[in-house]
C-alpha cells in the first residue's frame, strides 16, 4: 500500500499545512519575534528578563503548574467514571450521555460566572450551608489570603467545565474496543477492576494520549475562569500574557509569557508521547 | 447645581499649567498623520463612535438610547475595553481605512493617540463651543501639549466613599464622617470587626477594579504629598504600613471586587472607596440605606483624583463633519444634563443645566463637592504623558499592593525592588512629573 | 443495539446479589456525577430569574420564591445581543465545516500511512495549539485589514479554524487508528480503489469519532473570547460582546448573561446526543 500510493499521505496533509502556514505560522512568527526584540526591532533579551523579574512571574508559574497538576487527574478520574457509566448501558443511557456532555458547549466565561454565583460570600454555597444550619456567618471562599482554598474553587469550576471533552474522547475510544475482549475477560472471571486495568486501559491508550495532550495544553492556557473566580487573587501565565498584551500594552513581554507557555506545552506533549506510545508509533 | 459643578471641578490653575508645560516637552508636535487621506467608505451620514468610557452594557445602552436619542442623525456607539479600543484606533490609523469617526476616551488615552499622530485638530469646534464655558483647564489638557485642540473635554468623574448607614453606628468617637482621616477609617473598620466579627471595609482590588488609582491619586498623595518622587520615601513605607494594618478589617474577598456597588448592596461590604460611576447604583437603589462622603485626609491633605474624558476625531475618519456634529450635541447643556442623570458622569461645561437630580446622584454630587472644596483638598492628576506605558505604570502599584499587603512582604524592600520598573517607564516615555509631584525639567525621576 | 447483555459491569459469573449491588453502585455514581453537572446550571438559572429587587438578599432561597424575566430581558434586548448571537452561530458553523474538510484528510493520513515526516507533522500540529491565542490575534488583525476581511464573520472563522485544526487532525487520526485497517484492505482486495474503500468502510466506522471532533471544533469556536474581541468591533460574536460589555456590568446582569450563554450549549449537545447514539447503534451492530 505504501509503495503504491507514496504521494497520497502528503496530498492529504497539504490543505491543512497550507492553511496553517497562512493563518498560523505567519502571524505567529511575526508575534514570536517580538519576545526577542527591543522596540526598535533589534535582538534583545530585555523582555524575557523583564518577565523573569515580573512581580507576578513566580506566582503565575507556580499557580499554573499547580492547577495543571491538580485538575488533570481529577478530570481524568471523573471522565473515566462517566465514560464507563455510559458504556455500562444503564437505563436512559442517552440521558446520562447528554447530562455529562452538557458542559462541552459552556465557555470559560460562562463557567466562571456560574461558579461565582456559587462561591461568592452571599452566593449559593453559603446560602445552602447557612440554610442547613452548618454555618452562622458567610465563609469567604474566594480570598487571596487562603490561596489553597481559592485554587480548589478554580479546580472545581474547571473540573465541571472541561471534563466533558475527555469523557467524549474516552467514550469514543471505549466504543472501539471489541466486545469480544471484554467478554473473554469475563469468561475467565476477571473482576470489574481487573477488566478496566488489563483490557480497557491498554486498549484506550490512543484515546488517553490524545485527551491528555489536549487537556494539558488547554490547562496551561486557562485564564477566564481564574479571573472570574479569583480576580487578582491568583496569577496564571496566560492571564499575565493577556495582561501584558492588553492592559500594559507591551507585546514583547506578552510574547515572552506566550513563549514560556509554549515551552511548557511542548515539554508536556513530548512527555505524553514518550510515556504513552501507541501501537502505531511502535510500528513507525 | 451649577454652582457646585463649576466651582468644584476647577483644578488649581497652577496644576494644570504644570501639566501643560510638561506635556509640551514630551509629546511630539502634531503634524499631519503618516496615514493617507481620509480613506474608507464615504460619509453616509452615520457616525461610528468607539469609546473606552460608558463601555459596560448598561451604560452603553443608556448612551445609545437616552444620551444620543435626540441627535439628528445616526450614531453607532461602540463601547470597548481599553486593549481593543487602542488596537482598533491605531490599526485604523496605520492602514488609513476603517469605520471610526469619533473617539471617546480618557485624557491619558488621548495622550497616547496624540503621540501616535492619530488625532485631527478640533480648534474650530472648540471655538464654536466657546459660549458653553467649558472648563479652561480641561480644554488646555485637550491640547496635549500642542497648539492644536486634539480632543474636546466631554465629561468628568472622580472617586469617593460610600457607606451603609448601619456602619455609621461604629464610627470612632468624635469622628465626623464628612471629615475623616485615613487612620480613623482604620479605627472604624476595627470597631465594626470587633463588634460584628466581620471585615466590612472594601476596596475594588479585583481584576476589573481600580485599586491602583487609590494608590496613585489618594493614598500616596495623602500620606507623602507626591507619587513618583516619594515612591520609596519613609512616608510611603508608613502609608503601606497603614494599608497593611487596615487590610485586617477589609473583606478578604476584595481581591475579586470590580465595582463596589454590588458588595455594598449585598452587605458584604459596609464602607467602600470607588469611582462615582461604580457606586451610583447602590445610592440610586436605596438612597436611605447609603451615605456618600468625601475621602478621608492623610498627613499631607485630602488627596483625590479628578478624571477627565474627552472626544476626538481620528485620522482616516470617514465622516468628520458628522463627528463634529455629535461632539457639539454631546456638549450641549441638555445632553450634559442627560449624561449626568443617565450615567453619573459630571458635566465639563459652565452653563446652567436644566432639570432636577435623582437623590442618589445628589448625594454623590454633594460628597464630590465637599471633597473638592475641602480646606486641605489636594488634587492628584491621572498619569500624564505615559502613553502606552499607562498600564505598566498602574501595574507597579498593583504589584506593590500584591506583594506588600496580600503577601505580607517588607514594604521598603518591595518598593526598592519595584523602583527600577518605575524608572524604566519614565526613561522610555520621557514623561515629566505631574501634580502633586513637583514639576521636573525633563523626565520625572522616581525615587 | 442488543442492550444490557453487552454491558461491562454485568459479568455472567457473579451472583445475582452482587450484580444488583454493582448495578446500584453504578447508578449511584451516575446520579452523583449528573448532580455535579446539573446543580450549578439550576442555580445559575434561579439567579438569572431572580427579580432585580431580590438580587442581593441573603441567604438566597434555592427554591425560587419569585420569578422574573427582568434581567434576562434586559440582557436580550441590549442592542446587538441577538445579532451577535447569530454571528456566533455562523462563525461556529463555518469553522466546523472548514476544519473538518481540511483536518479530517490529514488525520486519516497520519493514522493510515507510515511515511517520512509523519511524527514531525504530528509535532508541528501539536505545537501550533500550544501558542496562546493572545499572541496570534494581534498580527492577524492587521493582516485582515489588508485583505479587507477585518471585522467579518469569515475572518473570525478563519482564525477559529486555525485554532481548531490541530485538534481536529489529532482526534480524527485517533478515530481512524481505531478503525481496523484490515477492513479497508479487505475492501481493496475486493476491487475497491483506496478512495472507495475509505468511503464505504472506514468513514462510516469513523463517524462517531468525527462527530466528537466536530463538537470539539464547535466548542472552541463558540467559546473563544479573546480572538473575537481583537478581530471584531462592530460585528462582535456573543462572547466578545459579553466580555467587552458585561464583565463590568452589575452582577445580576452577569448571571443573566451566564445563563443565556448556557442555552445554546444545552440545545446543541441535545441535538448531537441523538446523532451520536444513532451512530453508536451502527457501530455496535
Amino acid at each position: 500500500m505504501k509503495s503504491r500510493l507514496g504521494w497520497a499521505p502528503y496530498a492529504l496533509l497539504v490543505p491543512s499545512l497550507a492553511f496553517l502556514v497562512v493563518f498560523f505560522a505567519t502571524p505567529m512568527v511575526q508575534a514570536f519575534t517580538l519576545a526577542f526584540q527591543d522596540p526598535d526591532g533589534a535582538f534583545s533579551m530585555a523582555s524575557v528578563e523583564r518577565m523573569l523579574r515580573d512581580a507576578s512571574f513566580r506566582n503565575a508559574l507556580v499557580t499554573t503548574l499547580a492547577l495543571v497538576v491538580l485538575v488533570i487527574p481529577i478530570q481524568f478520574a471523573l471522565a473515566m467514571a462517566m465514560a464507563l457509566i455510559i458504556n455500562a448501558r444503564l437505563r436512559g443511557q442517552g440521558m446520562w450521555l447528554y447530562i455529562y456532555a452538557l458542559p462541552l458547549g459552556i465557555s470559560e466565561l460562562a463557567a466562571g460566572i456560574v461558579w461565582v454565583s456559587i462561591f461568592t460570600q452571599t452566593g449559593w454555597l453559603n446560602s445552602i450551608l447557612e440554610g442547613l444550619g452548618i454555618i452562622d456567618r458567610p465563609i469567604t471562599w474566594q480570598s487571596a489570603e487562603t490561596p489553597l482554598l481559592l485554587i480548589m474553587c478554580v479546580v472545581i469550576a474547571e473540573a465541571w467545565r472541561a471534563t466533558s471533552i475527555i469523557m467524549i474522547i474516552l467514550v469514543a475510544g471505549l466504543q472501539s474496543i471489541p466486545r469480544e475482549y471484554l467478554e473473554a475477560a469475563d469468561v475467565y472471571g476477571a473482576t470489574t477492576w481487573q477488566r478496566i486495568r488489563r483490557v480497557v486501559l491498554p486498549m484506550l491508550r490512543p484515546s488517553l494520549q490524545v485527551a491528555l495532550i489536549l487537556r494539558t495544553i488547554l490547562a496551561f492556557q486557562v485564564f477566564a475562569t481564574v479571573i472570574a473566580i479569583a480576580g487578582s487573587g491568583l496569577d496564571v501565565l496566560a492571564g499575565e500574557a493577556q495582561r501584558w498584551a492588553t492592559d500594559i500594552d507591551n507585546d514583547h513581554v506578552a510574547a515572552a509569557y506566550a513563549g514560556l507557555i509554549l515551552v511548557l506545552s511542548l515539554v508536556s506533549t513530548v512527555l505524553f508521547l514518550v510515556l504513552l506510545p501507541t501501537r502505531e508509533e511502535h510500528q513507525a | 447645581m451649577s454652582d457646585i459643578r463649576t466651582t468644584r471641578w476647577r483644578l488649581p490653575a497652577a496644576a494644570a499649567a504644570i501639566t501643560l508645560a510638561l506635556a509640551a516637552c514630551t509629546s511630539p508636535s502634531a503634524s499631519p498623520g503618516t496615514s493617507g487621506p481620509a480613506g474608507g467608505e464615504p460619509a453616509d451620514g452615520e457616525v461610528v463612535m468607539i469609546s473606552s468610557q460608558l463601555a459596560p452594557t448598561a451604560e452603553a445602552e443608556l448612551m445609545s438610547n437616552e444620551i444620543l436619542a435626540d441627535f439628528e442623525g445616526e450614531v453607532e456607539f461602540i463601547g470597548a475595553e481599553s486593549g481593543p479600543f487602542n488596537d482598533q484606533i491605531n490599526a485604523q490609523a496605520e492602514t488609513g481605512e476603517g469605520d471610526i469617526s469619533l473617539i471617546g476616551g480618557l485624557d491619558g488615552e488621548f495622550q497616547a493617540f496624540a503621540a501616535n499622530d492619530v488625532l485631527t485638530d478640533l480648534s474650530d469646534v472648540a471655538e464654536e463651543l466657546a459660549d458653553l464655558g467649558i472648563n479652561q483647564d480641561y480644554l488646555d489638557l485637550g491640547k496635549v501639549g500642542t497648539d492644536q485642540q486634539l480632543y474636546i473635554p466631554w465629561m468628568q468623574a472622580t472617586y469617593i466613599m460610600v457607606a451603609r448607614t448601619e456602619a455609621l453606628d461604629y464610627l470612632p468617637d468624635g469622628a465626623d464622617v464628612n471629615d475623616l482621616t485615613w487612620e480613623q477609617l482604620t479605627e472604624w473598620g476595627a470597631n465594626i470587626e470587633s463588634e460584628t466579627g466581620e471585615r466590612k471595609l472594601g476596596f475594588p482590588a479585583g481584576e476589573d477594579g481600580l485599586l491602583h488609582r487609590f494608590f496613585q491619586g489618594y493614598a500616596y498623595p495623602a500620606f507623602t504629598g507626591g507619587v513618583n518622587t516619594t515612591f520609596t520615601s519613609d512616608a510611603a513605607v508608613e502609608m503601606w504600613g497603614w494599608m497593611t494594618d487596615t487590610w485586617q478589617y477589609v473583606n478578604p474577598q476584595s481581591t475579586t471586587y470590580g465595582f463596589m456597588q454590588e458588595p455594598l448592596q449585598s452587605g458584604e461590604v459596609w464602607v467602600a472607596w470607588d469611582h462615582v460611576a461604580r457606586l451610583i447604583e447602590a445610592l440610586e437603589s436605596d438612597p436611605e440605606a447609603f451615605v456618600a462622603f468625601p475621602v478621608p485626609s492623610g498627613p499631607e491633605g485630602k488627596a483625590f483624583m479628578p478624571v477627565v474624558a474627552g472626544l476626538g476625531i481620528p485620522t482616516g475618519a470617514p465622516n468628520v463633519e458628522g463627528a463634529k456634529e455629535v461632539i457639539k450635541y454631546l456638549l450641549s447643556p441638555e445632553t450634559q444634563a442627560t449624561t449626568l442623570s443617565a450615567v453619573s458622569f459630571f458635566p465639563v461645561i459652565g452653563s446652567e443645566l436644566p432639570g432636577d437630580l435623582d437623590p442618589g446622584l445628589q448625594a454623590e454630587a454633594d460628597a464630590v463637592a465637599a471633597q473638592t472644596a475641602a480646606d486641605d483638598a489636594l488634587p492628584a492628576l491621572l498619569p500624564v504623558g505615559l502613553g502606552d506605558q499607562g498600564g505598566a505604570y498602574s501595574q507597579v502599584f498593583k504589584d506593590a499592593f500584591a506583594q506588600i499587603v496580600v503577601e505580607g512582604q517588607d514594604p521598603a524592600e518591595v518598593l526598592a525592588g519595584l523602583l527600577p520598573n518605575l524608572q524604566d517607564i519614565f526613561e522610555a516615555t520621557g514623561a515629566a512629573c505631574w501634580a502633586p509631584d513637583p514639576p521636573s525639567d525633563g523626565p520625572c525621576e522616581p525615587q | 443495539m442488543t442492550g444490557a447483555t453487552h454491558g461491562i459491569p454485568l459479568p455472567r459469573r457473579r451472583s445475582g446479589r452482587e450484580r444488583i449491588i454493582g448495578l446500584g453502585l453504578t447508578y449511584l455514581a451516575a446520579v452523583l456525577l449528573a448532580l455535579f453537572i446539573l446543580v450549578p446550571i439550576y442555580l445559575i438559572a434561579v439567579a438569572a430569574f431572580t427579580p432585580r429587587a431580590d438580587a442581593f438578599t441573603y441567604p438566597r432561597s434555592v427554591i425560587p420564591t419569585a420569578v422574573s424575566t427582568e434581567t434576562i430581558l434586559f440582557f436580550l434586548n441590549a442592542s446587538g445581543v441577538i445579532d451577535s448571537f447569530w454571528r456566533s452561530v455562523w462563525v461556529a458553523l463555518i469553522t466546523l465545516g472548514m476544519s473538518l474538510a481540511i483536518g479530517a484528510p490529514a488525520g486519516y493520513a497520519i493514522a493510515r500511512y507510515a511515511f517520512r515526516g509523519r511524527q514531525a507533522y504530528r509535532l508541528v500540529i501539536l505545537s501550533t495549539r500550544a501558542f496562546p491565542i493572545v499572541i496570534l490575534a494581534i498580527p492577524l488583525a492587521v493582516t485582515y485589514r489588508v485583505w479587507n476581511i477585518d471585522d467579518t464573520i469569515i475572518g473570525v472563522a478563519f482564525m477559529h479554524t486555525a485554532l481548531a485544526l490541530p485538534f481536529t487532525v489529532l482526534i480524527t487520526s485517533s478515530v481512524f487508528v481505531s478503525v481496523p485497517r484490515e477492513l479497508e484492505e479487505a475492501a481493496q482486495t475486493l476491487g475497491c480503489n483506496p478512495l472507495q474503500a475509505f468511503i464505504r468502510v472506514s468513514l462510516p466506522l469513523a463517524l462517531p469519532g468525527l462527530a466528537a471532533a466536530a463538537i470539539f471544533t464547535w466548542v472552541l469556536s463558540w467559546n473563544d473570547v479573546f480572538a473575537a474581541v481583537i478581530l471584531t468591533l462592530r460585528n462582535p460574536t456573543l462572547p466578545a460582546k459579553i466580555l467587552t460589555a458585561l464583565t463590568q456590568s452589575p452582577i445580576y446582569y452577569q448571571f443573566a448573561a451566564g445563563f443565556v450563554m448556557l442555552i445554546p450549549s444545552i440545545i446543541v449537545i441535545f441535538v448531537i446526543r441523538r446523532y451520536l447514539l444513532g451512530l453508536w447503534g451502527r457501530v455496535v451492530k
